[in-house]
């Protein structure tokens, strides 16, 4: 661990003096190019991160009320609200990441084929991706409509019944089991069928990145791999097996912790989404991830309580690192690289 | 893309062309359809959404009620445009978008070349210290900040302003990160050949360094523009005017306002996807380059 000091003023050893005015001046210089940038990470950006932990630890609505020390936290550990909206995450980044990623290496592998049209098919893949998440939202909300929806009438042609889509508040799970007649407890219902809606809108408009990053990956791998693996006979399953996803996993490993930081952050999505009757994250909160608990906590409707909102912040943030090394841990020793 | 692509099939292909017997040949197309026909399938289903919205938004409000739905609009109605312009401000919500993205992103390369250059190209006290605390803020997820920064925002009086809208998006270290890779790449034959010459830091800059980083300039640009354009929370929390309000807000505002009017609201999520899906046309191949090269976005 190298010391500050030592960090600080490593360039100055050894200058001569005239070299060392010189340095200085070059010093007054470099912060006049560095003044804006510095300004504007240091206010929004930097100082927030203090202040943010200062708010958790106070009760603090739209002002400062008392200082409270730990208690927010201490209140966190035991809301129900809190867990819930973890278990909602944590769903919701289960139903998404692994099928986004799945999904965009196929279509990535097989827009690598020797194929006509290349461009266009991966213009249309990546046009959900630029899309205002907000926009798609409300595109989704009316292709998901309970009463009028173009999936309701798909399902009807093929001989199901309607659904209510993102009115439902019934996990899958059980809506499924019990159609089989089996009786599902609460707690095993799995994710609601409104959050299944949001799960399809994120994936729909995740592909489009992953595909464009595994495209990148794809045109890294060597060649001459492939080639010894004709020679020597090998099916196509068994080159995807032994050399294009052991080859990808990099690839694979970074979008894995890319998406799942962004699906235990999502917001946009969501609220556009369930925000029409009632306060983001219906019906009956089963679509309230942690995020748009923070931000009904912060912002939404009623007294805000923001020093417990900013705790809550500070406990997702910790999730999400914990969750990251992890990863790290687990799956980054199997990544491997060439 | 296309040079460097492989052609996965082609030894085999050679090899079946030498045996030349009809079944090989059979199960070659057999494959290339499969793939087409995978492939169009998937497009077919990213692309719906699109249509039906473009569908809807033509539809007359009886036509877009009825269950079954029309999958052809029956009679293109232009009117539901005009309508949700005029519905909500519309026109205001455009204009306070094109502005706060346009100055967020003209702000955020101001600010990136100049602190980049320094990071790169010039010796100072604290260099490294900065640049570690710098890259530091990367780590922080926003909702930590999102509290702090709106009472920093109530403190400073701008709420309900542009400046709210704008100042805290016109730096980017991610953008800081890339340039200063960027610059430090050059050669330094460059850089010794311009002092030789008595060429300060700032010709240098603005005669070869910004000029040679154009397109790591655009990628910069294009990801400061597009979240702009597309960012909701940052506003929601810090305007509560709607004469305030960008597209995003707007959109979703209008989405409880418009009620049953499905049209409607097709076409006003038509309006605000049109001029990021015209901007994505146009430069698709920065944008693509730019998320491949970065591996991010927004």
């Amino acid at each position: 661990m190298p010391k500050l000091g030592d960090l600080l003023f490593k360039d100055t050893v050894g200058l001569t003096p005239g070299a060392k005015r010189r340095y200085w001046s070059e010093t007054l210089a470099a912060y006049l190019y560095l003044l804006p940038a510095i300004l504007i990470i240091v206010t929004f950006h930097f100082f927030p991160i203090f202040y943010a932990f200062f708010i958790s630890l106070n009760k603090w609505s739209i002002l400062q009320e008392r200082f409270v020390g730990l208690q927010n936290y201490a209140r966190l550990l035991w809301d129900p609200d809190l867990w819930n909206s973890l278990l909602v995450t944590i769903w919701y980044a289960l139903g998404t990441v692994p099928f986004a990623l799945a999904i965009s290496l196929f279509i990535a592998i097989l827009l690598f084929q020797n194929i006509q049209g290349r461009g266009i098919f991966r213009t249309v893949y990546f046009l959900p991706n630029i899309t205002s998440v907000v926009a798609a939202a409300v595109v989704w909300g009316w292709v998901f409509n309970a009463q009028y929806g173009v999936i309701n009438y798909f399902l009807e042609l093929i001989g199901f019944q309607p659904l209510q889509w993102i009115l439902e508040p019934t996990g899958v799970f059980k809506m499924f089991l019990e159609n089989l007649g089996l009786n599902v407890p609460e707690w095993a219902g799995g994710p609601s069928l409104a959050l299944v809606a949001v799960m399809i809108m994120t994936i729909w408009s995740a592909i489009g990145f992953n595909m464009i990053i595994y495209l990148a990956g794809l045109g890294n791998i060597s060649k001459e791999l492939y080639e010894a693996a004709r020679i020597d006979g090998a099916t196509e399953w068994q080159v995807f097996r032994k050399i294009t996803f052991p080859l990808l996993s990099p690839t694979t490993f970074f979008l894995l912790v890319v998406s799942v930081i962004r699906s235990f952050r999502a917001f946009d999505g969501i609220y556009a989404m369930t925000t029409r009757n009632g306060p983001a994250g219906g019906p009956l909160n089963t679509t309230r991830t942690v995020t748009v608990y923070i931000y009904n906590t912060a912002f939404g409707a009623g007294n805000p309580k923001m020093g417990y909102a900013a705790a809550a912040a500070f406990i997702l943030m910790a999730v999400v690192l914990i969750l990251t090394i992890v990863q790290f841990r687990y799956v980054g020793e199997k990544v491997h690289y060439e | 893309m296309t040079s460097q692509s492989y052609r996965l099939l082609a030894p085999r292909k050679r090899a079946r062309k030498r045996q030349g017997t009809w079944q090989l040949r059979l199960a070659r197309w057999a494959g290339l359809a499969l793939i087409y026909a995978l492939l169009t399938l998937g497009a077919l289903t990213m692309v719906f959404p699109f249509y039906w919205m473009v569908s809807t938004a033509f539809k007359s409000i009886q036509e877009a009620l009825i269950f079954p739905p029309t999958l052809v609009p029956t009679e293109w109605l232009w009117s539901n445009f005009r309508e949700a312009w005029e519905a909500a401000p519309f026109p205001r919500y455009f204009a306070n978008t094109t502005f706060m993205a346009s100055a967020s992103t003209l702000g955020t390369l101001i600010t990136t070349v100049l602190a980049a250059y320094a990071f790169a190209r010039m010796r100072f006290f604290g260099k490294n210290v900065l640049f570690i605390l710098f890259m530091a803020t990367m780590m922080m997820p926003f909702e930590v900040i999102l509290i702090p920064n709106f009472l920093i925002i109530k403190t400073l009086k701008w709420y309900n302003t542009f400046l709210a809208l704008i100042v805290p998006w016109t730096a980017s270290v991610f953008g800081i990160f890339l340039l200063r890779q960027f610059y430090l790449s050059l050669p330094k034959d460059l850089f010794d050949a311009a002092v030789i010459d008595g060429c300060s830091h700032f010709r240098f800059l603005w005669n070869v360094a910004v000029p040679l980083s154009v397109p790591a300039l655009i990628t910069v640009g294009i990801f400061s523009f597009l979240g702009s354009w597309n960012s909701l929370l940052w506003p929601l929390i810090v305007t509560s005017n709607p004469e305030m309000r960008p597209i995003q807000v707007g959109l979703t505002a209008f989405q409880s306002e418009a009620g049953s009017y499905y049209n409607r609201m097709m076409a006003a999520a038509t309006l605000a996807v049109l001029p990021i899906v015209a901007m994505f046309l146009v430069a698709q191949k920065q944008f693509v380059e730019g998320i491949a090269r970065t591996g991010l976005k927004g």
